[in-house]
């Protein structure tokens, strides 16, 4: 075997480099109180996905432990989105998308050709970056939307609205205007009522994609100090530009990355939030944790 | 290249256009200045040069002994922007000068446009409004010859709203679905459906007609049925003229949804049929309603369709499924063909409420249009 | 399963991108299975599937119009060709119902005349409209303004005509005196002595102008509207006028879309029937002098000779129909296919 003597090391140049660039993921511990952990396991392996062609995510696997909050994070333009919608089967609406790999729900693989997207987006929610509630609705009737578009049966439609509402931390601030428009909110509040609209449904899994970034900070403290509650009975996945939130908000982080510009994202190193912050493995990590980068 | 012709001559012996009113604002002054376009040496040159065309088209009109007002007019506007692009040319060059004439030209076609719009609307309301009576709306032409006064559209009216309701009803829910297929669906024979779609909008009003004489009424030509004219055929026609406008504002309306909305619900875990039903048509409710009622609108007047496929008749027929069934626009077309004052004047009355009704459906339109807009709807 | 590469101490960074062979080897994770798509099954749910069928069906409507149309003016036109050849019906100018001799020529050369009039007056007048709205019109004023636009491509044909024939005549005919008098050398403006300047071609084409200007100014408006507005910013920023900025960026930038907007707005006029019909009287010979009384439109034709209509006669206004229906379908999908280049192009 050749010996390869690689040139010397140059600190702040990430344009390219020989190194190895298969991810390094530490094994995720095991939760130690595993009687209390709700939500679901979702789990991908090996999952790549393509826009018409162009490759956007090489073969990422990640493990997202049940009733934890997982945190992807990176540069923009890494793919951590488009990993995000493969989670919940948003990626194959856009035109010319592809996909390959698996990911399992506690053990079922989503992608199976038995499943139904309506039934794996309804375990499965998302919370968007931009609020969307739905304009033609009354808060009210956005939070029970999940239940009414998917044809569900609603016991007890008050119990549900106020539960749901709490849950998102809104409840003290709207419950004498359940009928009022949903559009009379400011950005926070929107943003917590389709937190409330997505719990309704009661997912395993709760997906958000950048939600605080089109809000002020006030709304956004509120909002983490929602997500750390909602994290012991259903299981977060949040992808973040913010590192200072990913570590105030997650428990496990996944760093994704490109190596060149034009090649597709990956995880580029994944472990527990205190390990990746405070002693990641890998230099990019670390320069990207310190704010050097990105 | 083409922006500055004289680039040389034109710019240092300009004088700059009077953009900003010439008063400083005081110190701690917090009031927004305004900012005008047109300033005094614009208005003053512009009252020059009106005053300077007017003489012109009267001199004229002197010496060529002519007559005719719009003559006067037209040479007095002639006149206006000759002398307006000397004079601005003198001052400034002639690309101010030729900015300035069209600025003027622009104008012009602006009012014009609402000119003509307004005159015809005032004409037929001053020549209709005589004619209007309680016996107008309550009568028919059954009993009334052709030189006798009285009489009314009453059979007309009938005829219209049967045969306009039935082209709705059809129209209204088809177009909105053909809006669905284009625009959410999107299935794979949606180009064909669009180009479908386009190509219908351009068939001439008086060939709708005739498809459904030939299809379904005409005696002579017995393709489908002998069913003759009826009322029931004339919305056939009618629809034929509003689905395609229908379904292309529909389609409008359903474009401006944001995808947002689409996306939050499939989320939620919502099959796609839910998603349109309960979510997209729901949000564009008031879009489609203003493009409905403008579809109204738009058929509420057409002549030609009807003509050959109800016929019209004096006397009152309800029933819309047998034997020709008079409507306003066919009320109006025959009496116009009858040189008489006293139908010419019936004419006239019925074109007046033909007018009324279109207006009408347009301010409910707006109304509509603007109350979707304040409730936070898409439109 | 997860992979674990240990990583020599010192990291190695290539300036020229250049991976070694060997390093190829590392950097792709050595799994057999080939990195393909895999095929996703798209499962519609019942109710999806029945939702798509039905509004597909509702779009199938506009389909089974068109498609009858052709179909069923084609056969309903037979006899008349039958009886007068179709070669005899284009190029004759004649009208016998009882022989069954029909000839279209005069009336088709009608139809251009009146709408190639309609257009004289409409592009300018719409081009101006839609400059008028789009950069000078006032905001308060835009609103309403478009709201007149609509409103008078809503005025029912009728009312065109009747307007135009009591009202607006009397005025034009004072033009068509000029253009006669003045403009006599060109052959299409030629009046003979005797001849009547009223209920002729040129009016109602004038009038025509104005039903079609609504849909002219709308399509210019549209098409003007997608000219960049940092290239708009730019012309004026250097220092040109408003009209330099028209000029210079919004008109070539539209150009094709406003020659699109002038062929949909002849299109509309080819079509025009009431109007014509209460304006201009009737001719079946072709009239080439514009300003003279009679002249005719195919759908004038259709529209006036059917009430009287027997038999062989009712075959004949439905091939007039016929020929009407394709020159509008084929001038409508050439302005629909150069307005949407226009649009996409950008």
């Amino acid at each position: 075997m050749t010996q390869v003597v690689p040139p010397p090391y140059v600190p702040g140049d990430w344009v390219a480099s020989a190194e190895p660039v298969a991810p390094i993921v530490a094994p995720v511990a095991a939760p130690v109180v595993v009687a209390r952990a709700n939500g679901g396991h979702l789990r991908a392996e090996r999952v790549s996905a393509w826009f018409g062609g162009r490759k956007v995510l090489e073969q990422c696997s990640l493990d997202m432990p049940p009733g934890q909050v997982t945190a992807l994070i990176g540069p923009s333009g890494c793919g951590k989105s488009t990993f995000l919608r493969t989670l919940n089967r948003m990626h194959e609406l856009v035109p010319g998308a592809e996909l390959a790999g698996s990911i399992l729900l506690d053990g079922d693989d989503i992608y199976s050709p038995d499943s139904s997207p309506p039934s794996v987006r309804n375990r499965i929610g998302m919370v968007f970056q931009k609020p969307n509630p739905f304009p033609a609705m009354s808060i009210r009737d956005n939070v029970l939307a999940g239940m009414k578009l998917t044809g569900s049966r609603v016991a007890d439609a008050g119990d549900l609205v106020e539960a749901s509402l709490r849950g998102a931390g809104l409840w003290d601030e709207v419950k004498d205007r359940l009928d009022d428009g949903g559009m009379g909110l400011s950005g926070g509040q929107q943003q917590r009522l389709c937190i409330a609209r997505a719990l309704a449904v009661k997912p395993s899994v709760l997906l958000m994609d950048e939600p605080c970034s089109a809000l002020d900070p006030i709304s956004t403290r509120v909002i983490e100090d929602t997500i750390r509650e909602l994290s012991h009975e259903v299981t977060i996945v949040i992808v973040t530009h913010n590192m200072q939130q990913a570590q105030r908000v997650s428990d496990h982080c996944a760093f994704f990355l490109v190596d060149e510009l034009g090649q597709p994202g990956r995880i580029f190193e994944a472990g527990a939030t205190e390990q990746i912050f405070t002693a990641p493995r890998h230099d990019r990590t670390h320069a990207y944790v310190s704010g050097q980068f990105g | 290249m083409t922006l500055l012709e004289e680039p040389s001559t034109a710019i240092p012996a300009a004088e700059p256009p009077p953009a900003v009113s010439t008063q400083p604002a005081a110190i701690g002054d917090d009031t927004p200045r305004k900012v005008r376009n047109v300033g005094r040496t614009d208005l003053f040159e512009m009252a020059v040069a009106l005053c300077s065309g007017v003489s012109l088209a009267v001199v004229l009109s002197v010496v060529m002994d002519w007559t005719n007002p719009l003559t006067l007019v037209l040479w007095a506007c002639v006149g206006f922007s000759v002398s307006q692009w000397l004079l601005v040319r003198d001052r400034a060059g002639s690309v101010v000068a030729t900015d300035r004439l069209m600025t003027s030209l622009v104008w012009s076609s602006g009012g014009f446009a609402v000119g003509i719009l307004g005159w015809m609307i005032v004409y037929v309301a001053a020549k209709g409004i005589p004619g209007l009576s309680i016996g107008f709306f309550t009568e028919d032409m059954s009993k009334v010859g052709p030189l006798n006064p009285g009489g009314g559209a009453f059979h007309s009216i009938v005829g219209t709203l049967q045969q306009t309701g039935l082209a709705t009803l059809f129209s209204v829910p088809v177009g909105i679905m053909t809006a669905i297929y284009l625009n959410e669906v999107n299935g794979r024979m949606a180009p064909v459906v669009r180009f479908v779609v386009d190509a219908m909008s351009g068939i001439p009003s008086i060939v709708a007609g005739l498809l459904i004489y030939t299809v379904w009424v005409s005696p002579d030509l017995p393709i489908i049925g002998k069913q003759g004219f009826s009322g029931v055929a004339a919305s056939m026609a009618l629809t034929v003229v509003m689905l395609p406008f229908v379904t292309r504002s529909a389609e409008e309306m359903l474009r401006i949804v944001p995808g947002a909305l689409r996306e939050a619900s499939l989320a939620l875990g919502a099959p796609e049929w839910r998603t349109i039903l309960k979510v997209v048509v729901p949000t564009a409710r008031s879009g489609l309603v203003t493009a409905s009622i403008l579809g109204v609108a738009r058929v509420v007047g057409e002549t030609a369709p009807v003509l050959l496929t109800a016929f019209g008749s004096s006397s009152t027929n309800y029933d819309p499924f047998s034997g020709p069934q008079s409507d306003l626009p066919l009320f109006v077309w025959s009496l116009l063909k009858q040189p008489n004052a006293a139908q010419i004047q019936r004419a006239w009355t019925g074109a007046l409420v033909l007018v009324s009704l279109v207006l009408i459906l347009f301010t409910l339109a707006r109304v509509v249009s603007n109350r979707g807009a304040r409730l936070g709807g898409s439109r | 399963m997860f992979i674990v590469c240990s990583v020599l101490p010192t990291r190695a960074v290539h300036p020229g991108r250049q991976i070694s062979a060997a390093m190829t080897s590392l950097l792709t994770p050595s799994f057999d299975a080939a990195d393909v798509p895999r095929a996703i099954a798209q499962q519609r749910s019942r109710a999806d599937r029945i939702f798509r069928g039905i509004s597909f069906s509702a779009a199938a409507v506009s389909l089974l119009i068109i498609g009858s149309t052709a179909v069923f003016l084609t056969l309903g036109a037979r006899d008349a060709f039958g009886t007068s050849g179709v070669k005899a019906f284009f190029t004759d100018s004649v009208w016998n119902s009882s022989l069954g001799t029909f000839g279209v020529f005069g009336v088709l050369v009608g139809t251009l005349l009146i709408a190639v009039v309609g257009l004289m007056v409409a592009v300018p007048l719409g081009l101006g409209l839609a400059l008028f709205i789009n950069e000078y019109a006032p905001m308060r004023i835009r609103r309403p303004l478009t709201g007149a636009v609509d409103l008078l491509a809503a005025m029912p044909s009728l009312v065109f005509g009747m307007w135009g024939f009591f009202v607006f005549q009397r005025y034009v005919v004072g033009v068509a005196q000029f253009f006669a008098d003045h403009l006599s050398a060109i052959p299409i403006f030629r009046v003979f002595d005797g001849e009547q300047l009223t209920r002729s071609g040129f009016i109602a084409g004038i009038v025509v102008g104005f039903m079609i200007l609504p849909i002219v100014t709308s399509v210019a408006r549209d098409v003007m509207a997608q000219a960049p507005r940092e290239q708009c910013e730019g012309a004026l920023a250097l220092g040109g006028t408003r009209w330099g900025m028209i000029r210079s960026v919004i008109f070539p930038f539209a150009r094709s879309g406003i020659v699109g907007a002038a062929l949909l707005g002849f299109g509309r006029a080819l079509g025009e029937t009431i109007a014509i019909t209460i304006i201009v009287s009737l001719s079946y010979q072709p009239n080439y002098r514009i300003l003279t009384e009679g002249s005719g439109s195919i759908a004038q034709l259709i529209a006036t000779r059917f009430p009287e209509a027997q038999g062989l006669e009712h075959s004949g206004l439905v091939a007039a129909g016929l020929v009407l229906f394709i020159v509008t379908l084929i001038v409508n999908l050439i302005a629909r296919r150069i307005v949407s280049k226009s649009r996409s192009a950008h």
